[in-house]
């Protein structure tokens, strides 16, 4: 461990993180930044919950509702969820295929900073005359007459943070196609890889169109286009069609890898190979493909037609075929396992019936003519919350615990797990269950208060006691983690004990070239194979020798800084300031600057020599 | 093989764009950025279809009035030689002989700068015909849509200029081949969306 032991300052350590390329360490930064953006958004929804907790509330403004409604769902989805389960990908991808790195790990720090930066100017909103505040689906026919620089915000962040998210959908593909070790051939690969990959391909396909939806609103916004001024000639339906043909296959982006985290889960503590594996890889690739043909059953009131509504109505319930086949196979997964319920597991298996209610009424939301009574009710609301905390949510907590062992190198204690399982679980269906009801009862979605005596209260109380419930268990769950660090106990390879997969055949955390040796994969599960034939690791695929590793770089910080600051200028050009277009002229001339420097510097990165790998294994076995 | 190899005529592989596992990555990330890039014109392209002549007053120019095919044609051509050019470099680029190379991108970039003259030329004339960008719908999604392109023709053009520069006394290795061919990748993508543009906005825009 010549360079992992040696102890750094905080200046140092700062250092390191803003100019690694490391996937590990990147996968740390995802994983802390997109837990202070989760708890923001958390606390976004406790203020929401307690603005509805009785009726006629004034704890909070209509208008600053709207802007806790938007930055809850924003907040939540993109700079959250995403990037936490990115985190999760770039900290186990790479492994469990036998890599060293990704494919790409200069942009791998790149998409990180984009993510990150963009998600800072989204938040500077509540410092700078309002958060955006026209849904975190912003409507463009309420979005360009939204006051103030709200949307703008809502805009420009987006874009930056969309950015990132596309650069590294991009390089986990290639590391997937490319990279795996000998042996490893598709029909091998770890379910969650499957799953990144399938959700790579999603990314690819689906930001480009958010990109250019968000261009139009920009352009309208801040420099006088009409694209969805109607008077002029403008057509706002055209934004909610780009905002969707993006925003469904974003919901499988956030729900696939959950469904990898799980299935991961499932086999690990059943003590069996994943049933149905290749039905399994089949329904990934197909819910990825059929959740670019559904968008418009987002839109089914907006008078597309019969005909559009009847399509993409069928088209929608054809996923739930899939859906299906996914949920069977991990019951037969356990079916006769010996399982045994740590926390991770008892996520997952809490994950499936809370899912598939989320799924049943996905179902009757898909239902062209049903949905005009549903639509834009607390019906449609707790939907999406069933799949998405059901199941992505559930997926997150469940991937940190399983994973943290390998990430951080110490187990969280199982017991305070547990008292967050339960606590978010029972909250998680106080909350939400109620919610249906509301729904059928006739309340709307995105109101900021309602009148008694429409029989709405009870149920809306229970719904914020829920939140309290959830809040604790999160709580509970950040103390776990403070506990767990300073008590620093370190475990080794494979710290649940049935690791099937090669994540698990190498240390926790993994020195930073992953794998001395290249490991040879000799069937799906091919750490447990080994397992099985008395072995303790896995047989490397190549003789030991230098191991090329690439430098690391601050120039992705430099290339967000300047978009960072071009965001800034765009902004305040539609107030006629003098200084914001030279403003936007020198922040994309730091990032295509910062591009070409980039380009023209060569970088052959270093080599790890044999020697040092050799010093290295002396090391360990006197560790 | 090694990206700081010396290379002879005799040892330059057949496909330097892929001889390295760097090259390799960079080769196929490229392909599927570019399948990004067309989805992203692709929604460019469905937003122009939905405001074609979507104008405020029926006393501004429409697309039949204001799109003349001699000169987006001239500007095709020119595109699509640019395009030519650029495969000749790159075969030479394979067989490396880096001066014809570079002979061969220095009229690509030349014939890429005359399109993108003739382009700012268009622009011109357009805005004095009341089309603009903030005139109407149809003017947005027209100079987004064709902006984007010549946005791209632009970058495209810094980028093989950057590359030629940086290299000009340095020649070829196994590090810097797959930089110019994923930039001639890109270029032959920007040819491919004009001419979709030129069909799509230009003639499918004279006949109504």
């Amino acid at each position: 461990m010549s360079t992992y032991a040696k102890k750094q300052g905080f200046g140092a350590t700062l250092w390191d993180f803003m100019t690694t390329v490391d996937h590990k360490k990147i996968a740390i930064l995802y994983l802390i930044s997109g837990g202070l953006f989760f708890i923001l958004g958390g606390l976004e929804a406790v203020f929401i919950r307690i603005q509805l907790a009785i009726p006629d509330n004034n704890f909070m403004s209509a208008g600053i509702f709207n802007e806790m409604i938007t930055m809850h769902g924003t907040t939540m989805i993109f700079l959250a969820a995403m990037p936490i389960l990115l985190g999760i990908m770039n900290a186990v991808m790479p492994l469990q295929i036998g890599a060293r790195d990704v494919a790409f790990p200069f942009l791998n720090s790149l998409g990180f900073w984009l993510f990150f930066f963009g998600g800072v100017v989204l938040n500077l909103s509540w410092f700078l005359g309002g958060a955006p505040d026209a849904g975190w689906t912003s409507y463009a026919s309420l979005a360009i007459h939204s006051e103030g620089h709200g949307v703008d915000f809502y805009v420009l962040g987006l874009q930056i943070s969309g950015f990132g998210t596309l650069i590294a959908g991009i390089n986990f593909l290639v590391t997937i196609i490319n990279m795996r070790t000998p042996g490893m051939t598709y029909m091998r690969m770890p379910m969650f890889t499957w799953t990144t990959f399938v959700v790579s391909a999603l990314i690819l396909f689906a930001f480009p169109p958010l990109t250019v939806g968000l261009f139009l609103l920009l352009f309208d916004r801040m420099f006088g286009a009409n694209f969805f001024d109607v008077a002029a000639g403008g057509n706002t339906i055209i934004w909610e069609h780009l905002f969707w043909i993006f925003g469904h296959p974003e919901v499988y982006i956030l729900i696939l890898p959950a469904f990898g985290i799980f299935s991961e889960i499932f086999s690990t503590f059943s003590r069996k190979r994943l049933f149905g594996y290749s039905s399994m890889v089949f329904a990934t690739v197909l819910i990825g493909f059929l959740g670019f043909m559904v968008w418009a059953h987002h839109m089914f009131t907006v008078g597309l037609g019969p005909i559009a509504n009847a399509i993409f109505a069928i088209a929608t319930m054809a996923i739930a075929v899939p859906t299906g086949i996914k949920i069977f196979n991990w019951i037969f997964t356990m079916w006769g396992g010996s399982v045994t319920f740590t926390v991770p597991m008892l996520y997952a298996v809490s994950f499936i019936p809370s899912f598939t209610m989320g799924g049943v009424t996905g179902i009757m939301l898909g239902a062209a003519p049903a949905d005009y009574q549903y639509h834009d009710s607390y019906f449609v609301v707790a939907h999406f919350h069933y799949v998405i905390v059901g199941g992505v949510v559930l997926g997150i907590l469940a991937g940190v615990t399983y994973y943290w062992p390998k990430m951080f190198g110490t187990m969280l204690n199982e017991t305070l797990g547990k008292f967050t399982f339960w606590l978010f679980l029972i909250g998680f269906h106080l909350t939400f269950f109620v919610q249906h009801f509301l729904g059928l009862m006739g309340m709307p979605r995105r109101v900021f208060t309602y009148l008694p005596g429409q029989g709405w209260e009870t149920s809306n109380l229970i719904s914020s006691i829920g939140a309290i419930f959830m809040s604790v268990g999160i709580i509970i769950l950040l103390i776990n983690i403070v506990i767990t660090s300073v008590k620093n106990v370190r475990v080794g390879n494979d710290p649940w004990g049935d690791g099937r997969t090669l994540e698990w055949a190498i240390p926790s955390p993994p020195p930073f070239y992953n794998f001395k040796q290249l490991p040879l994969v000799r069937g799906l599960d091919a750490y447990w194979i080994e397992k099985m034939e008395g072995k303790k690791e896995m047989t490397p695929a190549e003789p030991l020798d230098d191991i090329h590793m690439p430098n690391g770089s601050i120039i992705p910080i430099c290339i967000t800084i300047g978009l960072f600051i071009a965001a800034f200028g765009a902004l305040y050009n539609m107030d006629n300031k003098t200084w914001s277009v030279p403003v936007i002229i020198i922040g994309l001339l730091i990032t295509f600057g910062s591009m070409l420097v980039r380009s023209l510097k060569d970088d052959h990165g270093f080599h790890i020599h044999k020697e040092e790998l050799m010093d290295d294994k002396d090391k360990e076995v006197k560790a | 093989m090694h990206v700081e190899e010396k290379f002879t005529d005799a040892t330059w592989p057949a496909s330097p764009e892929t001889a390295t596992l760097e090259a390799k990555n960079k080769y196929l990330g490229f392909w599927l950025f570019l399948g990004g890039e067309t989805v992203l014109f692709a929604s460019l392209f469905a937003t122009y279809l939905a405001l074609k002549d979507k104008v405020p007053d029926s006393s501004m120019p429409l697309a039949k009035d204001l799109f003349e095919i001699p000169l987006t044609f001239a500007m095709t051509m020119i595109l699509l030689t640019s395009s030519l050019t650029s495969v000749y470099a790159m075969y030479h680029m394979k067989n490396n002989s880096f001066q014809k190379m570079q002979t061969w991108l220095v009229i690509t970039v030349l014939l890429g700068f005359s399109f993108l003259a003739l382009e700012i030329y268009e622009f011109n004339h357009y805005v004095h015909l009341g089309h603009s960008f903030t005139s109407s719908a149809f003017g947005s999604a027209f100079y987004s849509l064709v902006g984007f392109h010549g946005a791209h023709v632009t970058f495209g053009l810094m980028w093989f200029l950057a590359l030629m520069i940086r290299n000009a006394k340095r020649g070829l290795s196994l590090y810097n081949a797959p930089k110019f061919f994923v930039a001639s990748l890109y270029w032959h993508f920007i040819d491919v969306v004009w001419v979709f543009i030129f069909t799509v906005v230009y003639l499918m825009g004279m006949v109504g």
